[in-house]
């Protein structure tokens, strides 16, 4: 989707500030919020891409206004309230008052930990050949799916190089609308900064993104 | 008792309208059965304290200190870093990528906030914010200013917008000065923003 999430190239944000010494989360709850959004996935609610497509889903003011935990939050109830594993009336009761939805994982408890502190893998047995090698010229679509998409508004319709094959991934744009893993070849791009920002770019300046082959075309 | 009460009451009295709805909502998951709430303990603590910039620091000094580590990380991260029991275990599609003197890298995330957990812990506010993910592909140079680095003008930088599962490591150069030091030494220097490609390693005898 044509969201406010996809920043990659806007102006006005301001300048970049770090804080020195920064906690690991600034307020308890935001520890929480991460703790349940990494639970609930693993127990099977719901997948990595649908969790991203909920925050991006938020309305653009909402997004922009949240800060980062919050919007986690705000995505974490809305997703699980689609799927039925909580219901508005217990939202806004503070108290379950319904069945239990069954997990696809069961319950999680202390003994999941661990295996969710090492990632998921991501990659699948290929169905097909790789359409691209490295070295080719690759033109990133000028597609504007309405749902989850990882290519990004900066680089469409822009000719890149591929420079690394990453394997056949899921292919997020069809795990988060939960139409199954899809698996896709998944190739590192390289684009030149003027390809993509005009002749005033920086020359010196080069930018990849990972693409999946359903978002290229040879050039 | 009644003072007990009274402090509680005090206390909810406080709680953002954010927090009401975080605690609500662990409340719902919990009665129903879907988490156990030590384990959400469980999950905070290890963030907090078990993943963090010393795991990437160490695969950096290793990097640095023996030249076939360096060779076999820079051709299959996720494979090198698993052969070091000392570090936390990493998962797939880790891809390290060197800094040179013709050659700066940089990390970012446009679309939400990706980034390496397993080597860098958990991201900071600036790298998940609109600032940085809007202008790191465009403007790297103005980016860095605001970090007060500054590189050669003729150095190429490239940006990695980690659009997929891959999560960028950034391999930091060598400090001078540093010859014989140990991994251990040498991983005191790595700070995270040098692995992410806003900063540069310590330098030695600088103020830790």
């Amino acid at each position: 989707m044509n969201g406010v999430h996809d920043m990659g190239g806007m102006d006005g944000f301001g300048k970049v500030e770090a804080e020195p010494n920064e906690p690991t989360f600034h307020e308890t709850w935001e520890g929480r919020v991460l703790a349940m959004v990494r639970a609930m996935g693993a127990a099977g609610a719901f997948n990595i891409d649908t969790s991203r497509f909920y925050r991006e889903s938020l309305p653009p003011h909402v997004y922009l206004a949240s800060s980062y935990y919050r919007k986690w939050m705000l995505g974490l109830e809305d997703n699980l309230r689609d799927k039925g594993f909580v219901t508005a009336s217990e939202l806004a009761a503070g108290h379950a008052k319904e069945a239990a939805k069954p997990l696809k994982h069961g319950k999680f408890g202390l003994d999941d930990v661990e295996r969710i502190m090492v990632r998921g893998k991501f990659e699948r047995t290929p169905q097909a050949a790789a359409k691209f090698k490295v070295g080719d010229r690759v033109r990133a679509k000028n597609i504007h799916p309405a749902t989850h998409t990882r290519l990004p508004r900066y680089t469409r319709g822009h000719v890149g190089v591929v420079e690394r094959i990453l394997g056949c991934q899921v292919f997020p744009d069809s795990a988060a609308t939960e139409s199954g893993e899809n698996p896709q070849w998944l190739y590192n791009v390289v684009f030149d900064s003027a390809e993509l920002w005009g002749p005033d770019a920086d020359p010196t300046v080069k930018i990849s993104i990972d693409a999946f082959e359903p978002y290229l075309e040879a050039a | 008792m009644a003072e007990h009460d009274h402090h509680h009451y005090d206390d909810h009295s406080e709680l953002s309208e954010t927090e009401l709805r975080v605690r609500a909502l662990e409340t719902i998951l919990t009665e129903k059965g879907y988490v156990e709430p030590a384990a959400l303990d469980a999950i905070v603590q290890a963030y907090e304290t078990k993943v963090g910039p010393h795991n990437g620091a160490r695969v950096v000094a290793k990097a640095w200190s023996d030249p076939a580590f360096k060779q076999a990380l820079l051709e299959d991260a996720t494979k090198a870093v698993g052969t070091l029991g000392h570090v936390s275990r990493v998962g797939d599609h880790l891809v390290a990528v060197e800094n040179t003197p013709e050659r700066h890298n940089m990390v970012v995330c446009t679309l939400c906030s990706c980034y390496p957990w397993e080597m860098l812990g958990l991201p900071p506010v600036w790298y998940k914010a609109a600032p940085y993910r809007s202008r790191a592909v465009k403007d790297p140079r103005g980016v860095l200013a605001d970090f007060g680095v500054s590189l050669p003008k003729d150095t190429e930088i490239r940006v990695w917008d980690s659009t997929a599962e891959t999560r960028f490591l950034v391999l930091p150069m060598r400090p001078r000065g540093t010859e014989g030091w140990s991994e251990e030494q040498l991983a005191e220097l790595v700070t995270r923003d040098s692995m992410i490609g806003t900063g540069f390693p310590k330098l030695p005898g600088s103020p830790s």
